[in-house]
């Protein structure tokens, strides 16, 4: 069986992204902020947005975290910008899958986001990776009861 | 003659590689490796003599309860505890703090009560204590730590009338800290409170005795000293006992038995309701043997060693934050540190692919974290078969690491 390596977890992009984070700043008022936190290890994400109409407008994150979940809070920020809140939704979902689903095949648009297939193969940091996700699956949530939809 | 090389060989985990390195286990603060006479012990009970204890009166069930109660005198001896009655049997450490909480504190501490802590507990021994707090109307107080990690003299101000209880560890689980709980005690006691010492590292890594302590509580667990998983210990001082009331209650515990009503057992079976974790008692026995085999003075000195060639060793690499004492000579063998603001866990995940075993993260210790300043650490934690090689490898790893994130480390610390 071959060992997975450590440069398939870290690919360059991710650590890119580390390096740089995108979109580490606040949207303007009105928004919503959605977080997460992961007690195993005390990282935690923030993640805000305005919107037009039904579209996420701008998008924000904030928080401290290994480069797994940084990364993804940046990269998850420039994948959702710009879309719905279902399409948005349905990344999450697609996202989540490919972290936990052993049978996942990559033709969802995830785009860049493959970059964190990898992760799959390392059970404890799939959480890493989840975090800005559940955040911002949080913030739609509150964006739900906002609106009255519940 | 101490030999850790002969040690190793009693450890088949130690021969397994880790993603196609020797494995090279740092990890034992949170659970050791187990001997082969542990888990021989285990097989054997299972292949000759598996029977409920306490109970039966054929050949089996007397075996069993032989070999119960004989691991119960080997606990009794290593921690040199008065009587047998005083050794109660739990889950881990963790059940043994709770059951004094509940059984022990729900009846004796009151409104305005104070109960002192340190800043360094483990969540286990701090969260029942706010539990009981929010019961009960007590007050929380926490002893302070200084900047290497040592605990302030500030104890010494803050127990007095008002104290019912103080909880402490021995040995940080983080910081390595050995706290001075005899004095602690001493002062307590002149208070009229308890004293509860979490000996989760100590009891595993230096001789420890409950009548030199003075303590009233003693909480530890077998896995952490080359015992199996499921058994903890509450050593408690015989009359307190006397004087408490069970938290869990079912069979064995009872003395008489009504439709309305029952009396207890004696202690310490009182505290030993339903049928207990019988093969892992009487193999955490085994380990009790092998450790003394050793010796607990000489395991103290072999932490000491390894403690300080890794202070010295992780102190040399530029960019590394140690936790604690610098001198060995006063804490024990877990070494927390942080390498730039490299995330512990991205270090823990790239050692691991070298098939180097640590911890990295809070270690349940949150408050001690915020305390720190630090969201994380890593931590290496050594026990009687690491060698000084492997810290070495430590060493190059954390390198080898620092180089894997290169620029992503030092382009964030720059921001």
């Amino acid at each position: 069986m071959p060992e997975p390596e450590l440069d398939e977890l870290y690919k360059d992009l991710i650590l890119d992204h580390y390096r740089r984070p995108r979109n580490r700043h606040s949207v303007a008022e009105p928004k919503i902020v959605g977080e997460g936190f992961n007690p195993l290890c005390g990282d935690e994400i923030a993640v805000e947005a305005h919107f037009d109409g039904d579209v996420l407008s701008d998008v924000g994150f904030e928080g401290r975290g290994c480069s797994i979940s940084q990364a993804s809070g940046s990269m998850m920020t420039e994948a959702v910008k710009g879309k719905t809140a279902a399409e948005a939704k349905a990344l999450i979902d697609a996202f989540t899958r490919m972290m936990t689903d052993p049978d996942f095949q990559p033709s969802d648009g995830l785009g860049d986001l493959e970059a964190f297939a990898g992760v799959a193969k390392y059970p404890v940091r799939v959480k890493c990776a989840t975090l800005a996700w559940h955040a911002l699956l949080d913030l739609l949530s509150r964006r739900g009861e906002v609106q009255g939809e519940g | 003659m101490f030999d850790v090389e002969l040690v190793r060989r009693d450890f088949p985990i130690l021969q397994r590689t880790v993603h196609g390195k020797p494995l090279v286990y740092l990890d034992n603060a949170a659970t050791s490796q187990k001997p082969l006479a542990v888990i021989d012990a285990l097989v054997e009970y299972y292949e000759r003599y598996n029977a409920n204890i306490h109970r039966g009166l054929h050949t089996l069930s007397e075996e069993a309860t032989s070999r119960y109660e004989e691991a119960r005198e080997k606990v009794r001896r290593f921690i040199n505890a008065p009587g047998r009655e005083s050794v109660i049997f739990t889950r881990n450490a963790t059940e043994s703090i709770n059951l004094v909480a509940y059984a022990w504190g729900r009846a004796k501490v009151r409104v305005g009560d104070e109960i002192v802590l340190t800043v360094m507990e483990h969540h286990s021994n701090l969260v029942p204590w706010q539990v009981l707090a929010k019961e009960t109307g007590a007050r929380l107080r926490f002893v302070d730590i200084d900047d290497e990690g040592r605990l302030r003299d500030d104890w010494r101000e803050m127990i007095g009338e008002k104290t019912r209880l103080v909880a402490l560890t021995q040995m940080s689980n983080v910081l390595g800290t050995i706290n001075p709980v005899r004095e602690i005690a001493d002062l307590a006691h002149q208070h009229g409170a308890a004293v509860l010492v979490d000996g989760a590292q100590s009891v595993a890594h230096m001789p420890v005795d409950v009548q030199e302590l003075d303590c009233d509580f003693l909480a530890f667990s077998s896995h952490k000293m080359l015992g199996p998983t499921g058994v903890g210990v509450l050593y408690a001082r015989r009359r307190i006992l006397e004087d408490m009331t069970p938290m869990l209650s079912g069979g064995h515990m009872i003395s008489k038995v009504s439709l309305e009503d029952t009396t207890w057992n004696e202690i310490p079976s009182r505290f030993e309701a339903g049928t207990p974790n019988i093969a892992d008692v009487i193999a955490f026995g085994a380990a009790i043997d092998y450790l003394e085999g050793i010796g607990m003075e000489v395991v103290r000195r072999h932490d000491m060693e390894l403690t300080a060639y890794a202070l010295d060793v992780l102190g040399q690499i530029p960019g590394v934050a140690l936790y604690g004492p610098r001198d060995a000579s006063i804490r024990g063998a877990a070494v927390a540190f942080n390498y730039g603001d490299l995330h512990p866990h991205d270090l823990g995940t790239a050692l691991d692919s070298y098939g180097i075993a640590i911890r990295a993260g809070h270690h349940c210790a949150q408050p001690l974290m915020t305390r720190l300043g630090v969201t994380a650490t890593a931590r290496a934690s050594f026990h009687i078969y690491n060698r000084r090689e492997e810290i070495d490898v430590l060493a190059e790893g954390i390198q080898e690491a620092a180089k894997f994130f290169g620029d992503a480390i030092s382009a964030r610390t720059r921001a």
